[in-house]
């Protein structure tokens, strides 16, 4: 009779848990859990160890780090990757900052402007390359028209100049992302704001600075972020012109990741994935802190 | 006179700046299409000198073929086979995906948003940072299980981690964190099941970001190159935008028309679903 009772107790949790949302979540989630786990977690997990991994067989060890972090061309690789980021981040987030202040005021064919700005997003890196090559080649259109003025051309894509050409694809492909973000950012700001200002006779550099950089910020932080995540993307138009070992200025982590997983050294590609992480994660985490410190600081 | 130079002056000043830089940027999508119609000669004229070194001639950069040619089209779309092979490589492996990952995200975004569980917050912040993470890092831990798998150089090792990828989880979730939650305990108080939930209140909508989400998988898929170039090393399973890099000069004619073919899907789908990708970016950049 007891027994009875208390099974019927828990045969209804049972039933309510089984209807219950976490159940409900539970069995949505499955089948990306599952597949994610397989494609990206489990495999992260086992790379991590894999790196810690002696290739002579057994035992934890760190020389998988230290071969990578001594070795020439990941210096080259992770050096110029950082300054290309370095470099080239703040002039892209600046330019789509500019342009998206102007287009946020009165503009002719502003749609279409608009339009304009955000399709380089959408081409595909295959024309990119051709234009790029017609462009930038020994016997290209720039050299023509450097030429022109009487100076001397110069092999854009095999000097230091490289480095200079895939800041400007960068800045190309991306400026429309940023400047789709700086829009919304704008048009979140209270009008009233703007109006408060005007009546307490504050001119437009006042407003400027006092309303809109201040009320951008959040946005700017966000646009840093995909900007810095984006740049890592360059790689595909640098290897399509430039193939496996580009002139030095542009040998980035990418062509050393492929160039490793070719040869088939999953240890070094394994450390080298874990420190790119590592990197993404601090900066993602700086990034956010410094962030709410600015918050906490407006309130 | 004055009022109407100060209300026009401004706008027109500011169109006059921005209107030349939307020309630079537009160049890579006129310049191919402009090459594309003309004849091959006169392709061969104005860029045979690509590349070469013994050459003092310069590009000729044209605006206005001297004979509008559909030549390039009719060799690319009728004459050899092998392009429409490789366009149908890239249709093979960006459909499936999309459609996969679509369906996939949907279920998981809808519990990340709108249903409580414990360790909701915790699990979803390890599929934001796999999503922050450059193909550099993901492409490691893919490799490994598509070798473990055996599905190395067959294209279900890009379709299979696209499938799963965290980007459509976290941009679905998005939009369902904007359905307001007093519908969906409306419809709990009728005794809907959560599926019911789903399927007739959440689904219809986040419509405009299952569109959003379609069109920014469209771009980032018929894009790739680093995936297909580690995991496929057979050069027929490549998709067109890895092939089109290695075109040599005896191709140069047709490449032109290559590229446009290969552009015309994504450029026709971003106009025609414009406010969708604007959306899909500005909800992504919102932090979760």
């Amino acid at each position: 009779m007891k027994n009875e009772a208390t099974s019927n107790v828990f045969s209804s949790r049972f039933s309510r848990f089984i209807r219950s949302e976490a159940m409900g979540a539970f069995w949505l989630l499955a089948p990306s859990l599952v597949g994610f786990s397989i494609f990206y977690l489990i495999p992260f997990g086992q790379s991590i160890l894999g790196s810690f991994e002696d290739r002579l067989g057994g035992g934890l060890t760190l020389s998988n780090y230290q071969e990578l972090l001594l070795s020439s061309s990941f210096q080259k690789a992770a050096s110029n990757t950082f300054l290309f980021t370095a470099i080239s981040v703040p002039i892209l987030v600046a330019i789509s900052l500019l342009l998206a202040l102007f287009l946020n005021q009165r503009v002719f064919l502003r749609n279409w402007l608009r339009t304009a700005y955000v399709l380089p997003l959408v081409v595909p890196v295959a024309s990119i390359v051709l234009v790029w090559q017609i462009l930038f080649d020994w016997n290209g259109a720039i050299n023509a028209v450097i030429q022109h003025f009487g100076l001397d051309r110069r092999d854009w894509m095999k000097s230091e100049w490289a480095g200079f050409v895939i800041i400007l694809v960068y800045i190309w492909k991306n400026i429309g992302y940023n400047i789709i973000l700086f829009l919304a950012g704008l048009q979140n700001i209270p009008g009233q704001y703007y109006e408060i200002a005007d009546l307490e006779g504050a001119g437009p550099v006042r407003k400027l600075f006092g309303i809109t950089f201040i009320y951008l910020t959040p946005t700017t932080f966000l646009v840093v972020l995909m900007s810095v995540l984006n740049s890592f993307k360059v790689f595909r138009e640098t290897y399509l012109v430039a193939g496996a070992y580009p002139h030095d200025r542009i040998y980035m982590m990418q062509h050393y990741m492929n160039n490793m997983f070719l040869s088939l050294d999953i240890q070094k590609v394994s450390a080298a994935a874990v420190l790119m992480a590592l990197c993404i994660m601090a900066l993602v985490f700086i990034l956010f802190r410094t962030e709410r410190m600015f918050r906490s600081f407006m309130e | 006179m004055n009022d109407v130079i100060k209300g026009w002056g401004a706008p027109l000043l500011r169109s006059l700046l921005l209107i030349p830089i939307a020309g630079l940027l537009l160049l890579p999508v006129v310049l191919p299409v402009v090459n594309s119609l003309m004849t091959k000669r006169e392709i061969s004229a104005n860029y045979g000198m690509l590349g070469k070194t013994d050459t003092s001639s310069f590009v000729n950069l044209k605006w206005i073929p001297d004979w509008v040619s559909f030549q390039q089209y009719k060799e690319v779309l009728i004459s050899s086979p092998q392009f429409l092979h490789l366009f149908w490589n890239s249709v093979y492996m960006v459909v499936p995906i999309i459609v996969g990952q679509t369906i996939v995200a949907t279920l998981a975004a809808f519990a990340f948003g709108k249903l409580r569980f414990r360790g909701r917050e915790a699990l979803f912040f390890i599929y934001l940072m796999t999503m922050l993470m450059p193909f550099q890092v993901t492409l490691v831990p893919n490799y490994l299980m598509a070798d473990r798998l055996g599905l190395l150089n067959h294209p279900s090792s890009i379709i299979l981690p696209g499938v799963f990828g965290a980007f459509g989880v976290f941009l679905l979730r998005q939009f369902m964190l904007h359905i307001h939650s007093s519908f969906i305990e409306a419809a709990k108080m009728d005794g809907a099941g959560i599926m019911r939930i789903l399927v007739s209140i959440a689904l219809p909508m986040v419509k405009p970001g299952i569109a959003a989400l379609v069109v920014l998988l469209f771009v980032d898929y018929w894009n790739m190159v680093e995936q297909p170039l580690i995991f496929l090393q057979d050069a027929a399973m490549q998709p067109l935008s890895v092939f089109l890099s290695r075109i040599q000069e005896d191709l140069l004619g047709v490449s032109f028309a290559v590229s446009v073919v290969y552009m015309m899907p994504m450029v026709l789908l971003f106009l025609s679903a414009e406010r969708y990708f604007i959306e899909g970016i500005q909800l992504s950049g919102v932090k979760g």
